[in-house]
Parts: C-alpha cells; sequence; structure tokens
C-alpha cells in the first residue's frame, strides 16, 4: 500500500499548500517571528555580549522550533478532527486505504513541512546573525523531526478527545503552550520549585527542548540517548493509546 | 435463480442499550435495484454498514457476494461500490484529483475515471474543488466514485437527500443507468417516491424491524387495495348511480367533484361501466392509486415524515 500512502501524501500536500494560511502559516509566521524575536533580543539585551549571544543563538532558535513543532501539531489536530467531521475519514476508509495509511500521509506532510520551516529558519538565521554561526543544520533538523514526530502522535490522543472541529486548536493550544514554561526553556529545571520539577519530568517538551539543545550545542547523540527513549516512549504510549481510542466518525 | 448477492439472516445490532436493527432477514438479487425505506433512524444506515463491512453484528449471520463483510472486508472492498450518507472530502481536492487516487487505489487506469466523470456529466468540473460543487454535483461525483472500480454490487446511502427536485430526477436516472450496466444496487431512502420510482424491491424498516418486502406494486397491492376514482360532472342523476356501483364504499362530494373509493380489482371497471351505462357526461376523470407512503400510513399508523 505504500504507493497509496505516497500518492495521498502528495495530494494531502497539494491541499495543504491550497489553504488561505496553509504555506503562510506554516513557513512564512514562524520565520518572521524568528526574525523579528532574534533582532529585539539581540539588540536590547547588550550586556553581558556573551549572554545576549548565547541567547540569540541558542534560545531563539529552540523556542521557534518548538513552535514550528507545535504548529505542526495544532494544524494535525486540527487537520484530523476536520476530516472526521466532514465524513472525509469515514469515505476515505471505505477505500482499499489501510486506516493507519490515512493518518501517516498527514505525519508525513506535518514533518516535510516542519524540516521546510527549520532549513529555512537556519538559512534565515544565516543572514541575520552571521557573526561565528556554526550549526550542525542536519543534527538540528533530524532533532526536530524526532521531536515533532513524538509530539504528533500526541497529537492523535488530543485528536481523540476533541468533540468538535471548532476546538481542536484552542484545546491543543491550551495543552500545550503552559508547557513550554516549564520545559525548561526560560527558566532551568533546577531552578523549579520541586512539585513543578516532578511536572517537568514528565512533559514531553522537557526531553524535546533538552534533545534540541543538546545538539544544538554540538553534543553527540549518544549523550542524548535518555531524552531519544523518553521521546521514544511517549511515541509507543500515544499510538498504543489511540489505536484504542481514536475514532473514525 | 442465481444465489442473491447478498443474504441477511437474523442480524441484530445495538449501540449500548439501543437495539438499533432487531433480527432482520432479507436477500439482494442480482440485477435489482433493492431499497431499504423507512423514516430516519429506523436502522437503514446501521443495516447498510454492517453490510459494508464497517460495522460488525451483535448476531445473525452477513454475506456479500459469498464473503463475510467484516473478516473478508479488504477481499470485497474491490468488488463493492460504496457510497455514504453525508460523507464529504477534502475541501480543495480537486475533482480529477479525487477520481484519479480512486482509480490507483483500486488498480484501475485514470482513463476509466475520466470516462465516468464525462458520463455522468462532470467533465467540466474535473478541475473544480470539491467545496465549489453544487450538493448534485457532490453526489455525482460520490457516484463516479462508487463506480470507479467496476463493482458488481453498489450501495448508496440517502443519496438524494438534501437535493432539490430536478437534482433528484437526474440522479435517480444514473442510479438506473447503473442497473442498466448490469450491476445490483441496495439503497436507503426516506423518500417514498423516491423507492417507488427506483426500486424493484423494498424491504419497509421501522424500530429496527422490517414489516414488510415485496415490489412497490406488490405492497400497494397488499396494504392499500382500495381504489380511488375523481370524477368532474355536472349530470344531476350522477351521486344516485355513483352510489349504486358495485363495491363502492364511499362517495363524496364537492361541488361538481366526486370522489368514489371502493376496493378490488375491478372497481374503475365498475365506475366505467356505470358512466357509460347511464350516459353520464364528465369532464374529468382520473384515479388515484395509493403509494408507498399510503403503504407506509397503514403499517405503522403514522406518516413517514412524523
Amino acid at each position: 500500500m505504500l504507493r497509496g500512502l505516497l500518492q495521498l501524501t502528495w495530494l494531502e500536500i497539494k491541499i495543504f499548500l491550497r489553504e488561505p494560511l496553509g504555506a503562510i502559516g506554516a513557513l512564512v509566521f514562524p520565520i518572521l517571528g524568528y526574525i523579528v524575536l532574534g533582532r529585539v533580543m539581540g539588540r536590547r539585551i547588550a550586556v553581558p555580549q556573551s549572554e545576549a549571544t548565547e541567547l540569540v543563538r541558542i534560545g531563539v532558535p529552540i523556542l521557534s522550533s518548538i513552535l514550528i513543532a507545535l504548529t505542526s501539531l495544532i494544524s494535525l489536530v486540527t487537520i484530523v478532527s476536520i476530516y472526521r467531521e466532514g465524513g472525509i475519514l469515514k469515505r476515505l476508509r471505505a477505500t482499499p486505504l489501510r486506516p493507519w495509511t490515512i493518518l501517516t500521509a498527514h505525519v508525513i506532510v506535518k514533518l516535510l513541512f516542519t524540516a521546510l520551516t527549520v532549513l529555512l529558519m537556519i538559512a534565515a538565521g544565516k543572514r541575520y546573525y552571521p557573526a561565528d554561526l556554526r550549526m550542525p543544520v542536519v543534527s538540528f533538523t533530524l532533532a526536530l523531526l524526532v521531536c515533532t514526530f513524538s509530539i504528533l502522535s500526541i497529537g492523535f490522543v488530543i485528536a481523540s478527545l476533541v468533540p468538535t472541529a471548532r476546538f481542536a486548536q484552542p484545546i491543543t493550544a491550551a495543552i500545550f503552550y503552559p508547557m513550554i514554561a516549564l520545559c525548561g526553556m526560560f527558566v532551568p529545571i533546577e531552578m523549579l520549585p520541586p512539585g513543578l520539577q516532578a511536572v517537568s519530568r514528565v512533559l514531553p517538551l522537557t526531553y524535546a527542548v533538552s534533545l534540541l539543545r543538546g545538539i544544538l550545542l554540538g553534543d553527540p547523540w549518544r549523550a542524548h540517548l535518555s531524552d531519544l527513549a523518553a521521546l521514544g516512549l511517549v511515541f509507543a504510549v500515544c499510538t498504543a493509546i489511540s489505536a484504542r481510542v481514536f475514532r473514525w466518525e | 435463480m442465481s444465489a442473491p448477492l447478498v443474504r441477511v439472516a437474523g442480524f441484530r445490532k445495538t449501540y449500548g442499550r439501543v437495539v438499533a436493527v432487531d433480527e432482520i432477514s432479507f436477500d439482494v438479487r442480482e440485477g435489482e435495484i433493492f431499497g431499504l425505506i423507512g423514516p430516519n433512524g429506523a436502522g437503514k444506515t446501521t443495516t447498510l454498514e454492517c453490510i459494508e463491512g464497517f460495522r460488525r453484528p451483535d448476531r445473525g449471520s452477513i454475506t456479500v457476494l459469498g464473503l463475510d463483510p467484516v473478516r473478508d472486508v479488504y477481499k470485497l472492498q474491490h468488488r463493492i461500490g460504496v457510497q455514504l450518507q453525508q460523507a464529504q472530502l477534502q475541501k480543495r481536492i480537486k475533482v480529477w484529483e479525487a477520481v484519479h487516487l480512486w482509480a490507483s487505489l483500486y488498480r484501475k487506469p485514470a482513463s476509466q475515471g475520466d470516462a465516468l466523470l464525462q458520463q455522468l456529466g462532470l467533465a467540466e468540473k474535473r478541475n473544480a474543488w470539491f467545496m465549489t460543487l453544487s450538493g448534485g454535483q457532490k453526489q455525482r461525483l460520490f457516484i463516479v466514485l462508487a463506480l470507479v472500480n467496476d463493482p458488481e454490487l453498489v450501495f448508496l446511502d440517502e443519496l438524494t437527500t438534501g437535493l432539490d427536485p430536478q437534482a433528484r430526477r437526474a440522479i435517480w436516472e444514473l442510479v438506473r443507468g447503473i442497473r442498466a450496466r448490469g450491476k445490483t444496487v441496495l439503497l436507503t431512502t426516506h423518500l417514498m417516491e423516491e423507492a417507488e420510482k427506483l426500486c424493484d424491491r423494498v424491504a419497509i424498516i421501522e424500530h429496527g424491524r422490517i414489516i414488510d418486502i415485496d415490489s412497490p406494486e406488490q405492497l400497494v397491492a397488499r396494504h392499500c387495495p382500495e381504489r380511488t376514482v375523481v370524477i368532474t360532472t355536472a349530470e344531476p342523476m350522477a351521486e344516485e348511480r355513483f352510489r349504486a356501483i358495485p363495491g363502492i364504499e364511499l362517495v363524496t362530494r364537492h361541488d361538481d367533484r366526486f370522489t368514489l373509493r371502493g376496493s378490488g380489482s375491478g372497481f374503475v371497471t365498475e365506475v366505467i361501466r356505470c358512466l357509460s351505462e347511464a350516459r353520464i357526461t364528465v369532464v374529468d376523470f382520473r384515479t388515484v392509486h395509493p403509494t408507498l407512503e399510503d403503504v407506509f400510513l397503514k403499517l405503522t399508523g403514522h406518516s413517514i415524515r412524523d
């Protein structure tokens, strides 16, 4: 059924690009945000110089990357809810397409756009922050794809909970945006109160941020096996849950 | 006679404590248009979706083209065509993209899909987005998708719901065309007129049970044998004569218009004989046939629209 998967994926890419905010929302906004954020922070935080560059070099790319992953997630949950509500999932399921193929096509589309966005972001970074930017482009993109893949699997669990398409975006945002505060991006986890530290340790975003930061700083992959294991576990658990609770109609 | 294409025996389906379909049995024969008719919520779609293999029956057996629809769902998919109630496609998928995707999923040449688009009058909509199609065009596209794999058996669920009368008639013509290609059609509808115009045989379903199965004509003859004749005449003696017609049950008069009701297959002949013998000049003469609508009313005690 690989042929069906490829065809459906290609079709979904075309359909996504026809959405009024499809390409702009996925590609242009995150990069604009990155550039603006980088410029503002780069200018305001003048002293000490080293910390400022640290923020611009590490903080901004990771925040932007996480936002890219979450944009993909929200988009996925929204599309799946719309498809379910409109009976599109049901109609596709009544073809020789295997159920997993229909959902996998959407995951591939999201991963492709995630990769494209992060590559554009890196290109923009090179243009705007030329100062000794040594970025492990391939590794960082791969790391973000691993994180996104894991986060998207949560999307199918959320999509099973969302009552109608109208709630897809607010519910997903309400679940994920608070996580950003606790995932160690702004405040180091060790500085959080013990209760919140515990919360932080079960959030998938914490491991995503840890992996992204490490790879960006040039760590080898093997230094982050525990992050990868955590993200893999999230994927396995969420896929198992969705296999049971996912609603097609 | 060859074996039925669909055989449903003692089929029952419940959702929680609600019994959706209760012990129903029927056969669909090769080459016919068979209709499941009844009000919304009667269990038509549940039955159809179990036959299509989307749902699992709680009890009873269903055989489709000699296969078990749940166990052999993927084998069956290549031999059946499906149109689902209130289904949509992606808003911005183009007509040709949908048709080519479907053709390729069933390993049929894309040209077959294009030919169907032509036949169903969608050729000029080839490049249109799904969301821009009218209700009738959408349903025609779903018929194309249901036919693209050249199925032996086609399922149509509430095909014309929400369409205007003109579009509805056009779709009926297309469904007759499906039968003319030698395919068998199993459809559901809550429109009695649709069942009457389209179906060779119908099963009347209410509250998850089949009340009766037969051709629309036979059902009418069986359950509503009375005939009604409406005559307009200025003849002063007419009413008296009419009351003497053999088999007459009721004569009602509204100015010059008489409505005569009687039973028996010879009733209309008796009316004509009376007119001729009494040399009554008539301005208008028409017979009113009971319809499936009347059969339904008689069998269930309420109108299907209630």
